[in-house]
């Protein structure tokens, strides 16, 4: 089974994404989006961790790295921006979707 | 009214738009800003978000609250607190952040930085110096 991991919150705040990376396999996606996007920008601890994650694809919500004021140029290299629309395709496409708020 | 001028600290240490801890932050100092008392704040840990430049929140459907501080200067909050290691934690510099100001009127309203870097360990000591503080 392939799961979509969604992340919410910051990985400076909250454990959650530490976790969420702990859990996750091979075949599967995580999507950043509200504070979790923190955890898809360059220079940061959580930019190590999504690198050193082969063969899981990372996905972050381009609507709240704008909201915040973070360029696309920050995103750490591989991971996908995506849309509103994309998102649900996303969760579509997996057989399940994991919440780690 | 003859009080004695208390020193206010207001502690930043949440992202904003994910949570409404920057947003009642930001409100409280503004009405806080009206008893003329000595206010700074300080934003660290994920507060040091909350100033960065170029917020856009259109695509969230969300209020963009950031050209607020722009304004505290007017309202005699001068002293924003940055702290250095949060900011280089999140792979950001003080370029990343809005360029706030104050006009000191005692020098013919010469523009000033409001934002002031300071280390983990004189945060420390500022906090200490306070009368209150209050954390958001």
């Amino acid at each position: 089974m392939s799961e979509l991991h969604i992340v919410n919150k910051s990985p400076f705040e909250k454990s959650s994404f530490d976790s969420c990376m702990s859990h996750v396999l091979e075949g599967s996606a995580v999507l950043l989006f509200e504070d979790g996007i923190y955890a898809a920008t360059s220079g940061t601890a959580a930019a190590e961790k999504v690198k050193s994650a082969p063969g899981v694809k990372f996905y972050v919500l381009g609507p709240d790295l704008k909201a915040r004021g973070l360029s696309e140029e920050r995103v750490t290299d591989g991971v996908e921006i995506v849309d509103y629309a994309r998102f649900v395709d996303l969760a579509e496409e997996h057989d399940k979707v994991v919440s780690w708020v | 009214m003859s009080e004695e001028i208390k020193k206010f600290l207001y502690l930043n240490r949440r992202a904003p738009y994910g949570t409404i801890y920057a947003w009642e932050a930001l409100e409280v100092v503004l009405i806080g800003a009206a008893f003329d008392q000595d206010v700074s704040l300080a934003f660290f840990d994920d507060g040091v978000y909350q100033i960065v430049k170029g917020q856009d929140t259109a695509g969230i459907g969300m209020k963009n609250f950031s050209p607020t501080y722009s304004a505290l200067g007017d309202y005699e909050v001068t002293k924003l607190y940055v702290e250095k290691e949060s900011l280089e934690e999140r792979g950001l510099t003080v370029d990343d952040l809005m360029p706030l100001k104050w006009e000191d009127e005692d020098e013919d309203w010469a523009e000033k930085d409001s934002i002031r870097l300071v280390s983990r360990e004189e945060l420390a000591r500022i906090i200490d110096e306070q009368d209150v503080v209050f954390s958001f």
